[in-house]
């Protein structure tokens, strides 16, 4: 079932959780709502649920109106940050809640919701631990419990709150998988909260992006990654070296370090440059476009690659710069704690003073993409 | 095991010793001794003499009273507590502060404070009693006026023992029910009360000791009628200083048991709730093995 928010709007007292805002949802998307805490995630996907009520706007469930809708009818499956599973009740009695509270007249037999509670145990490979009570159970096993119980009425739209917060990392990348897994064959129509950039950018389909309640960007997870459209966004996706710079003898300077555009025309201004960190290069001396030296104060690997972080010399930068590189041209580079490197990017995104607030791109094409200018 | 035990910070040998003789010495001469005494002048004359006394139609007028007073008290509290403890935790309101305090009300005046006032509003010449006065109701000096301070000074003990709990399971269980599709009534029984179940039980038990226990604010609404109006503690008074001190003794013996039976019932609550909360541990620690 498609989703429709039109000028959704709330206030906690004085506090404006949720500017007016749009949204729209389409039949069987996992819709990812990333932001920091206090950004009004939380409470749009409350209010999408009926639990808080929006002080203006309009929801839509397909063509029905939801907006004056109660809770208990709009039919939604959802899952609580913290399970809220019953706690005096056995899994395979919190599996059945929904079923059992159906009006007597529609409710499936007995039999059939033993038949249906079975299944749904079975699915979320859980079926051992039937007669078990919550507070007996892991967190990961917690979570798939509740999804089930949030999946018995078949709802077609399922809300997850912050659905993998407090698992550890391993359990909660398999939890990913096996909740997209799920998603695909069931077809339901997700939305669920995170403040994780790589579950928001792995699990959805569609990213939205909030902050401050409003809803900085929307789009699909590669798209978001490669064209931010705010400061903001391209913050909080993390992994950015910013420079911030003041237009001084027709370059970006700050302190002793210094760019030089490679397009001339309107970003003659003050302004940020944004420099992803695989998209830095590191030499051992300036070149005529580029000047920013760094010291080299540790190389840690994460993964496939080698995370290497820098801190600027003669200049400021309020965190330190972080280049990454895979091991084999580490090894290569000879790169050691320590050593004076210059940066040069081969890609920046440049956020002028007097810009609309969305970034320019800009490459520096004396660098051929995959070279790494390290003269030795 | 490790037989060295190392000192816990206090623990010196003379000092630990010392305190706790003088706790069990203090309890038992400030809290046993006087309980085996009322028994023991209760017994005075032997069993008979004591049923005799028990059995005179006073007594058993005061008995049943206090009895039926604690019947209703209990129920009306019950409800009126969990509503309170339910609109205080669940909901967000403006003077919702004040209400929490307000609940402390009863525990924090006198009851013979409390008897006055009631006293003055529903008197003859009170706001209230005045009209009660003109239809005809007797509640000052009667059965409703005693029912009434009971239940002003016993209506803190549900809510004060469900509040924190409230507080502390938060309403994630009961918003999922309602997501789930449950109406109030489901949401009621299925999710809250068991949730809550033990802690009432327990503000039952407190309520129950308070309601056939009070003495200050019923004093000054009953009137005092004797086989009319007169509460067990009443009673006690009354005799006591119609110098029947052996009458007096057997009917206090009867407030000590129903003291007694109490401390039994809410030991056993708080065991029974510790061995499901214990049970459920060692099953989940014998899986994990």
């Amino acid at each position: 079932m498609s989703i429709r928010l039109t000028n959704i709007s709330k206030k906690f007292g004085q506090f404006q959780a949720l500017s007016p805002l749009n949204l729209d949802i389409q039949e069987g998307e996992m819709i990812g709502l990333l932001g920091p805490s206090g950004s009004g995630k939380t409470t749009l996907l409350r209010i999408i649920a009926g639990l808080e009520g929006a002080d203006s706007g309009h929801i839509h469930f397909g063509n029905r109106d939801v907006t004056q809708v109660h809770v208990r009818d709009r039919r939604v499956g959802f899952v609580f940050q913290n399970y809220a599973l019953f706690r005096h009740m056995t899994v395979a009695d919190n599996v059945a809640f929904g079923l059992e509270v159906i009006p007597k007249k529609q409710r499936p037999s007995v039999a059939e919701i033993q038949k249906r509670v079975s299944h749904l145990l079975e699915m979320v490979q859980l079926g051992h631990l039937a007669q078990r009570y919550p507070e007996q159970l892991s967190g990961g096993q917690k979570q798939r419990i509740a999804l089930a119980r949030a999946l018995a009425t078949q709802p077609e739209v399922l809300l997850l709150d912050e659905p993998f917060g407090a698992l550890d990392a391993k359990v909660r990348k398999e939890l990913r998988r096996w909740l997209r897994s799920l998603h695909d064959e069931l077809k339901f129509t997700s939305v669920f909260v995170t403040h994780d950039q790589d579950e928001a950018l792995e699990l959805s389909d569609r990213v939205v992006v909030m902050s401050n309640g409003n809803i900085e960007q929307v789009n699909t997870p590669i798209e978001l990654y490669a064209q931010p459209n705010s400061r903001f966004v391209f913050d909080f996706l993390g992994n950015v070296n910013r420079f911030e710079a003041s237009w001084q003898q027709n370059r970006w300077t700050n302190g002793d370090a210094f760019l030089v555009p490679p397009e001339q025309a309107p970003l003659q201004q003050n302004g940020a440059l944004y420099v992803r960190s695989h998209e830095l290069a590191l030499a051992d001396k300036p070149n005529s476009q580029a000047h920013i030296p760094l010291t080299i104060v540790a190389i840690t690997p994460v993964g496939a690659e080698v995370r290497v972080e820098l801190a600027p010399i003669g200049w400021q930068s309020e965190e330190l710069w972080e280049a990454t590189f895979t091991h084999h041209h580490l090894q290569e580079l000879g790169l050691q704690k320590g050593s004076v490197v210059y940066a040069t990017p081969r890609t920046a995104y440049f956020f002028g003073e007097q810009g609309d607030g969305s970034p320019v791109r800009q490459s520096w094409p004396f660098l051929p993409p995959g070279s790494l200018a390290f003269d030795i | 095991m490790n037989s060295f035990k190392p000192l816990k910070v206090g623990e010196a040998p003379l000092i630990k010793w010392s305190l706790i003789t003088l706790a069990v010495l203090l309890a038992m001469l400030l809290l046993l001794l006087p309980l085996v005494s009322i028994f023991q002048q209760a017994f005075v004359g032997g069993w008979e003499r004591y049923i005799e006394h028990l059995s005179q139609p006073d007594s058993l007028h005061a008995i049943g009273l206090t009895l039926m007073v604690a019947a209703l008290t209990v129920p009306i509290n019950l409800v009126f507590g969990v509503m309170l403890a339910w609109s205080v935790t669940r909901f967000e309101f403006p003077g919702r502060k004040l209400l929490i305090t307000l609940i402390d009300i009863p525990f924090a005046v006198s009851p013979v404070v409390a008897g006055l006032l009631y006293l003055l509003l529903y008197g003859n010449s009170g706001w209230l009693g005045a009209w009660l006065f003109e239809h005809d109701l007797q509640v000052m000096f009667a059965w409703p006026g005693i029912l009434l301070v009971t239940i002003f000074v016993t209506c803190p003990f549900v809510a004060r023992e469900l509040i924190p709990l409230m507080q502390q399971q938060g309403a994630s269980e009961e918003e999922a029910a309602v997501i789930l599709g449950a109406s109030w009534w489901q949401l009621f029984r299925r999710v809250t009360l068991p949730n809550i179940k033990w802690a009432l039980i327990y503000g039952v038990i407190l309520t129950n000791a308070r309601a056939v226990g009070e003495f200050g604010a019923v004093a000054v609404v009953s009137g005092n009628i004797r086989g009319e109006t007169n509460t067990l503690p009443l009673h006690v008074q009354l005799l006591y200083e119609d110098y029947q001190a052996e009458a007096a003794f057997a009917s206090a013996s009867l407030l000590a048991l129903i003291a007694l039976f109490t401390l039994m019932l809410k030991a056993l609550v708080e065991w029974r709730q510790q061995r499901s909360l214990s049970a459920n541990n060692n099953q989940q620690q014998s899986q994990s093995l």
